[in-house]
């Protein structure tokens, strides 16, 4: 089976703050909107989203609560804390330095 | 960082809580992802388990979720409670582990304490460092007395030692109420306990200026004395205590912990005071010296210093001094240095067996992890990770490392205890440092080390065994192939049980030579009949026998009592038993022979007439005493062969004369006969050349009885004891004793004893490892051959080559390990010489038993697998898988 390409490493925390920055929402949602979101390029594993959220509510960027969902059931919905916001302004300024020196790189004529 | 610390904690805390909101948060997850399946048109059934396939392992998953959070803590838990569950469906294996592991940690650390003791812990003194044995030095006598004179001149003279003591033995009759009873005691220079730094609990120390002639008779009192004979009373100061009917005031009571050991019998110690008459000669040797070095004075200074000073006496006094050196040494090196080459070789032994021990374990892990293979492949295969499986297996060798260790430590202790009980009294008075033998800091740093290392070897091994093999899981699931991986563990497990092996034959040669040391150390030869023997100590009143006639009367009436007594053969007196020391010498001189003033040491004993024949010594040339060889006939003299051969090669030394080095007149004897050598000194040491003199002429109040009997000498002892008692009440017996008893407990027979049953018990535990090692890897390796053996045997192959192909798998093990322990062996018996008596490092004998021994054991371990193997039924062997 193909295995659909890697999200870039440490770039999961920086999306999943984004996409909360919109407003609260819970683990499937985040999920489904960065999917959405990227037109169905990114996956995000389950495997990985959870223990990156406990990472992120640990770290303290996350605050989590218990709320009734769309469909009438409970489910925690993240919302972004202050130090959170301060944070993805961190990771998106690294992330943009980062694909500038990538594209650098990549926009360097080459030699023969 | 603390606050992710302080959460962390708090997640710990309410783990359980924690746990369940991810489990409904992913439940949530999954039930959404359904619904979304769903409304794609999926059937509802084939929605869930798309849900669940895309979810993945949810406690996988968990897990994972717990690792960010957690301590890791839990995962441990789950590693201890499955290890356990793992030993609990096998307890035989874990069992066996731990005992094997308990057994090689318990020997060592209970040897070290010993070692440590001994060797590591200082004396119980002041800065014992400091302290030092000196003594005079004279041919063929290392380490030989020091005469009062000397001791006071070297004293006056020496510039390295900010103090020097003298300290001699004696023995008194101690008269409390009605019993007399002989007792030994120290006797010695004022400053003995300030030198040492040892402080009475009560009372006080013997002052400066009195050890004088002429001063008080005072006594302090060992604790040990002071609870057995005073009842632990504050009240002795003061009080009197009666020795050889003097009374003699106590002024001290010693600390418990005070030991000296050269003198660990001493129930008195009282000062120099009065010179005897050996006292007042420059050339009577009856003490020794111990000093302190003055700060910054190595004992090579001081052994300089006192070299001088000796040589400037031989120089001012030319006869008594000639050739007497000096000799110093740490005091430590006097009381240890016996029982170090003892103590180092049995450490040594323990750490072989702590290997072997060890290694064992380690491969019996080795073919645990490799039956669990399918275990471990399954594990991977459910999303368990290298890491996860490696640390599995590594607590699993932890907790059986904790297991053993702890069991270990009991058995040491143990082991410790009994070993002290082991040695005699006597032996244990020279052995002050048995009391601190135990767990204490040293020990138990020894024990963590061990400890330390076996966990790093148990839980390094299966980790190695899972990296080495580099799994390829689902190869190993299938189970299609034994090969690579037991191919590896083959050599793995092959070259550790070459390890044990070689072990064991280097303990197994060590026990062998030490049993041979003391096998030829009991049967050496003693010149006269040790069967059937009594022996005695003797010690009458001074004041109440005070001229020859009465003492000769005293001997003559013991001897005659004696001999009365029914199943008595003949009754002797001596005034040094046989197998003592070299010692109680006297320098003779022959009449008309050139001299040039050298001192030539002979053993020198007063006997009755009955006590040579008494002994069964052999009479080769001239007569015995006789009863009319007393004071009122002129002096003669038996010799030993010994001193036949020395001083009169190729002469009838019969009629020839003895005097003493000055050429007393009334020291010159005639020569009368001349008898074999009996063995005066210790198994271990050289036959010296011996005089006899007549008994009958002296009057030494303390001397020694011999008793032929024709029955069971023991029985008769306490009649024996009684008979002399009548005679005289106030006569004091000590060590009464059969002559066979007398040599077993001799310091040789002791300490070798010792060792070779010790190295004999570890030889022993090597040896079943050992072969129980072999038996396994041999065992295994069948098992892991059965399908080849099968098809072998279908193509036909007779049983016979079956059993061929794996003997010679055990053979080519068994003579790699057997060549490499020989080697070794001998390097190891060339470092314990010392301890072997009339054998050499590289006796054949000995080694060929090894050989023997080993091989049997060995074959035999290996014929029970060939045996298995060579019943393979084929078809079954070849369905089996």
């Amino acid at each position: 089976m193909a295995k659909k390409p890697d999200l870039l490493p440490g770039t999961l925390d920086m999306l999943i703050l984004k996409t909360l920055a919109r407003g609260p929402l819970h683990g499937y949602g985040i999920a489904q909107s960065i999917k959405r979101l990227s037109e169905d390029v990114l996956t995000v594993e389950e495997g990985s989203l959870y223990p990156a959220l406990q990472r992120l509510l640990l770290a303290g960027w996350l605050k989590g609560e218990w709320k009734m969902s769309e469909t009438n059931r409970r489910a925690r919905f993240y919302t972004l804390t202050r130090a959170g916001r301060k944070q993805l302004g961190v990771e998106i300024s690294e992330f943009e330095q980062m694909i500038a020196a990538i594209g650098r790189v990549l926009a360097a004529p080459e030699e023969a | 960082m603390l606050s992710g610390f302080l959460k962390r904690l708090m997640l710990f805390v309410r783990r359980g809580r924690f746990r369940s909101d991810l489990d409904e948060e992913m439940a949530f997850h999954r039930a959404q992802a359904e619904r979304e399946f769903a409304a794609q048109g999926m059937k509802a059934e084939e929605a869930r388990y798309a849900a669940m396939r895309q979810f993945g392992n949810a406690t996988r998953l968990r897990e994972k979720s717990e690792e960010v959070v957690g301590f890791r803590v839990e995962t441990v838990f789950q590693d201890v409670s499955f290890a356990l569950r793992q030993l609990r469906r096998n307890p035989g294996f874990g069992l066996m582990a731990v005992l094997i592991l308990a057994l090689g940690m318990g020997v060592s650390v209970a040897i070290f304490g010993f070692v440590d003791a001994a060797l590591i812990e200082p004396l119980p003194y002041a800065q014992p460092n400091r302290l030092v044995d000196v003594t005079e030095m004279a041919p063929g006598w290392p380490r030989s007395n020091l005469s009062l004179p000397d001791y006071e001149d070297w004293k006056r003279m020496n510039t390295t030692l900010s103090s020097l003591e003298a300290y001699g033995y004696t023995g008194y009759l101690l008269r409390m109420g009605l019993t007399t009873e002989p007792v030994n005691a120290g006797r010695v220079s004022d400053g003995f306990f300030r030198t040492l730094g040892v402080k009475p609990i009560l009372g006080r120390n013997f002052l400066p200026g009195e050890d004088r002639p002429g001063g008080a008779k005072i006594v302090i009192l060992p604790y040990g004395t002071w609870q057995k004979r005073f009842s632990g009373r504050a009240n002795v100061i003061g009080q009197s205590v009666s020795l050889d009917g003097n009374n003699y005031t106590i002024v001290g009571v010693l600390p418990r912990n005070f030991v000296f050991a050269p003198e660990g019998s001493a129930e008195f110690w009282v000062p120099l005071l009065d010179k005897n008459g050996c006292d007042q000669r420059r050339d009577c040797h009856n003490l020794f010296g111990m000093g302190r070095l003055r700060d910054g004075v190595t004992v090579g200074a001081a052994r300089a210093d006192f070299k001088r000073i000796a040589a400037q006496l031989e120089a001012q006094y030319p006869q008594s001094n000639k050739g007497q050196g000096a000799f110093v040494q740490p005091l430590a090196e006097l009381i240890v240095g016996d029982v170090r080459p003892i103590l180092l070789t049995l450490l040594a032994g323990a750490l072989l067996l702590l290997v072997i021990a060890c290694v064992n374990v380690a491969s019996l892990l080795l073919v645990r992890s490799e039956s669990r293979r399918r275990e471990i492949a399954v594990r991977g295969a459910l999303g368990a990770t290298r890491a996860r499986l490696v640390r599995q297996l590594v607590t699993e060798g932890l907790l059986l490392a904790g297991a053993g260790c702890a069991a270990g430590l009991l058995i040491a202790m143990w082991t410790m205890m009994l070993l002290t009980n082991l040695v005699p009294k006597p032996m244990a008075e020279g052995m002050p440092f048995l009391s601190s033998v135990g767990l204490n800091a040293h020990t138990g740093w020894f024990a963590a080390g061990v400890a330390l290392l076996a966990a790093l070897l148990l839980a390094a091994t299966p980790a190695l065994r899972l990296a080495g093999t580099d799994v390829d899981l689902r190869n190993a699931l299938s189970e299609g192939r034994h090969g690579s991986a037991g191919r590896f563990w083959r050599r793995l497990g092959s070259n550790l049980v070459v390890v044990e092996l070689t072990i064991a034959v280097v303990l197994l040669a060590g026990a062998g030579l030490l049993g041979k040391s003391f096998y030829k150390l009991l049967h050496v030869e003693f010149g006269f009949d040790t069967t059937h023997l009594v022996t005695m100590d003797v010690m009458a009143r001074s004041d109440h026998y005070k001229t020859v006639d009465q003492m000769v009367a005293l001997y003559r009436q013991i001897e005659q009592r004696l001999q009365e007594l029914p199943g008595v053969e003949s009754a002797g007196i001596t005034t040094d038993l046989p197998v003592g020391c070299n010692c109680d010498t006297n320098w003779i001189r022959i009449p008309g022979k050139p001299y040039n003033g050298q001192h030539n040491e002979v053993n020198d004993r007063q006997v009755s007439p009955e006590y040579l024949p008494a002994l069964k010594a052999k009479l080769i040339r001239g007569r015995m005493f006789t009863e009319n060889d007393d004071a009122s006939h002129p002096q003669v003299i038996v010799i030993n062969e010994a001193l036949a051969k020395k001083y009169f090669p190729g002469e009838d030394p019969i009629g020839q004369k003895i005097a003493d080095y000055k050429l007393d007149s009334d020291s010159i004897a005639e020569i009368v006969g001349v008898v074999g050598n009996v063995r005066e000194g210790g198994l271990e040491q050289d036959i010296w050349p011996a005089e006899y003199e007549a008994i009958y002429r002296a009057k030494d109040t303390y001397f020694s009885v011999v008793v032929r009997t024709q029955g069971d000498e023991k029985a008769l002892l306490p009649g024996i004891v009684s008979t002399i008692k009548k005679i005289d009440p106030e006569i004091g017996i000590q060590n009464e004793q059969t002559m066979e008893q007398q040599i077993d407990s001799t310091q040789a027979a002791l300490l070798h004893r010792f060792a070779t049953w010790l190295v004999g018990v570890f030889a022993a535990l090597a040896l079943v490892l050992g072969v129980v090692g072999l038996y396994g890897v041999i065992a295994y390796s069948v098992s892991q051959r059965t399908r080849e053996i099968g098809v072998r045997m279908a193509l036909g192959a007779q049983r016979g080559s079956v059993y061929a192909l794996v003997m010679r798998q055990a053979l080519v093990l068994t003579v790699v390990g057997l060549g490499l322990g020989l080697v070794c062996s001998v390097a190891a018996s060339v470092l314990m010489r010392k301890m072997l008596f009339g054998v050499e490092a590289w006796d054949l004998p000995t080694l060929l038993a090894v050989v023997v021994v080993l091989g049997a054991a060995a074959l035999a371990a290996s014929f029970l697998p060939a045996h298995r193997a060579a019943s393979v039924n084929p078809t079954e062997a070849l369905r089996a898988e």
